[in-house]
């Protein structure tokens, strides 16, 4: 399948929060050649927030499991609160005529193991579908974007992440757009790999100050170790642009290319407020610093795509 | 006392809050640990900068097949709701980053065939900054699930009069391990359109956990209505305001603490413990009141 081997897809993650991955997605969503948006931040998603979405689809995302104890049938002998390593199940439930109170499932700490259910000798117990949260596809101005809303509190946010990628996949496999970009969630555990893995290149957006570093390492570590190779962008570079310099050097000694900077620019949070990318905009430091940001990508990775062509 | 300091949105000034915090607590002559529980991108210890006192691994069990005692039965395999074993003809597989460390499959195996190993995942360092006790959890590169690292961080917390807890971003699972047994959560925001919508999310899970909180507004300037607004309305009280200040930002650059680099800054941390500490024993009082 050509089309599906010359699929690009880049994800734009950070390690450390707030350093301004949103900002770079949607102005490179406006910048780029019909590309599938999706936002795999699904627990405090924002791309939509600048990108002013009309949804088209709206489905429901059921992450997983849960047990569920039914209070009548259940005789408290302490079994399932025993047996459960995530420290789910608490005497806390309604009493049954039989014991003054039940053993009840904290469904936040459950991982819907079934573990409980398998132990315990009434029959008590259940596993049930979780209704975790949910899922859309919308049209921008720029292209479909899939994005989700997991519910607060809820897990499984890889799994949601993973379908949110799925539907991109679809949408470009049927549109025939062939670049997904993919605004990340920060950190770098279970949504952080599911965003990461069997991407083409990641775009690690960082910021010149002690955390942003220590971050950064562990970023490129973590892209390493799923082999997609990284280009990094120092934000606000301005705020300290020797730290700047030694991380981008840094970076590059780690097998990662510098694929621009960006300086500090009030005009951001501006962008923000109104609601629209940055670039849309068109004026400031920070505008022109990722339209050069994106020249360079495209030029990177056209070398890429061509090679499938 | 168990403060949790969280957010949805990354990057609001949760670290900066808690660790000026701790600090000041400490200087009021309270015992204070802080606990890092940003086991993803933990970075107090950057600007607490303790001295390293002890350091723990952290692992999770997964099982190990004994091939001698194994009957390619596929019990484990069917039990497992995580996809982690797979059993084939010849061998059984077990794919110890799909494993939630369960126990499920040891305890279904009809030939006593699996044990359990632990599998490293992280680190719990201890350390002292001053008068400030500090723990922090690091999640290893490559490992998804954070939550048994921030427990072992929050159990490794010695006994204090104030527990700074530092939460990861976001509101989903980690977010929910750190918060869940606190006293009382300070949700750091930014006047901005995504901080208030990630506000919003991180206050709807207060509320599903039952939790009190109160929100502390970083880089307040020049005013944050829609932030206030939305606060009034949901009688959500604003317990500090953090002026926007480039000398904040620079002193954050550097790795420095507000109540180090800039002293006339220090009466809103004493400010904010006054009024975290009227909020928690006011809420006490009130639910005291609702049981008698």
């Amino acid at each position: 399948m050509p089309e599906a081997a010359a699929l690009f897809e880049l994800v734009v993650l950070s390690g450390k929060g707030g350093t301004g991955k949103t900002c770079v997605t949607a102005s490179l969503a406006a910048l780029a050649h019909e590309p599938v948006l999706a936002d795999c931040d699904v627990d405090a998603s924002n791309l939509p927030l600048v990108l002013n979405p009309q949804p088209q689809r709206r489905e429901s995302f059921t992450g997983g499991l849960r047990a569920h104890i039914q209070s009548d049938r259940c005789s408290a002998c302490g079994k399932c609160q025993e047996v459960c390593r995530f420290a789910a199940i608490a005497l806390d439930g309604p009493g049954n005529g039989c014991v003054p109170r039940t053993y009840r499932v904290d469904t936040a700490a459950c991982e819907g193991c079934g573990v409980c259910e398998y132990c315990c000798a009434g029959h008590a117990i259940d596993l049930r579908p979780a209704d975790s949260g949910e899922w859309f596809v919308s049209d921008t101005r720029y292209g479909p974007l899939v994005h989700a809303g997991l519910h607060p509190g809820e897990g499984n946010s890889g799994k949601l992440v993973m379908l949110v990628r799925e539907q991109a996949r679809q949408i470009a496999a049927a549109t025939g757009r062939r670049l997904i970009l993919m605004d990340g969630p920060p950190g770098i555990g279970c949504p952080v790999i599911a965003s990461l893995t069997g991407a083409t290149r990641m775009l690690v957006i960082t910021e010149p100050t002690p955390s942003g570093e220590h971050d950064l390492e562990r970023m490129l570590a973590l892209g390493r170790h799923f082999g997609v190779p990284a280009w990094v962008c120092v934000n606000k570079h301005d705020l300290n642009p020797a730290m700047a310099t030694h991380m981008e050097r840094h970076a590059v000694e780690r097998g990662a290319t510098v694929v621009g900077r960006i300086p500090y620019d009030p005009e951001v949070t501006a962008a923000q407020r109104q609601g629209r990318p940055l670039v849309e905009m068109n004026r400031g430091p920070a505008a022109t610093a990722i339209a050069g940001l994106w020249q360079r990508i495209r030029a990177e990775g056209s070398v890429l795509i061509n090679v499938n062509d | 006392m168990r403060i949790a300091v969280a957010s949805g949105k990354g990057g609001t000034g949760k670290t900066t809050v808690a660790a000026n915090l701790a600090v000041t607590l400490a200087r009021h002559g309270q015992t204070v640990a802080y606990v890092d529980c940003d086991v993803e991108a933990p970075n107090g210890h950057l600007f607490l900068k303790p001295i390293p006192v002890g350091e723990v691994g952290v692992s999770r069990l997964v099982p190990r097949v004994n091939p001698g005692q194994c009957l390619r039965c596929g019990a484990c395999a069917r039990f497992c709701r995580f996809n982690a074993i797979v059993c084939l003809t010849d061998r059984t597989l077990v794919y110890d980053e799909l494993c939630h460390s369960c126990g499920g499959c040891v305890r279904v195996c009809p030939s006593e065939a699996l044990t359990e190993v632990p599998h490293p995942m992280g680190v719990v360092k201890t350390g002292v900054a001053g008068a400030v006790r500090c723990v922090s959890g690091t999640l290893d590169v490559g490992e998804s699930t954070s939550p048994p690292v921030i427990r072992a961080a929050k159990q490794a917390a010695p006994p204090a009069s104030w527990v700074i807890l530092d939460a990861p971003p976001g509101t989903a699972c980690p977010m929910v391990e750190t918060v869940r047994d606190c006293d009382y959560v300070l949700l750091v925001t930014e006047p901005t359109p995504f901080g208030l919508h990630d506000l919003r999310l991180a206050a709807e899970v207060m509320r599903t956990l039952h939790l009190n909180f109160g929100v502390v507004v970083n880089r307040a300037d020049p005013g944050a209505p829609e932030t206030r607004a939305w606060c009034e309305q949901g009688r959500v009280p604003i317990l500090a305001e953090i002026p926007d200040s480039a000398a904040i930002a620079r002193a954050y650059a550097q790795g420095r603490l507000i109540v180090e680099a800039l002293p006339g800054l220090e009466p809103l941390f004493d400010q904010l413990i006054a009024r975290l500490g009227a909020e928690v024993h006011r809420e006490i009082r009130e639910e005291g009141g609702v049981l008698a």
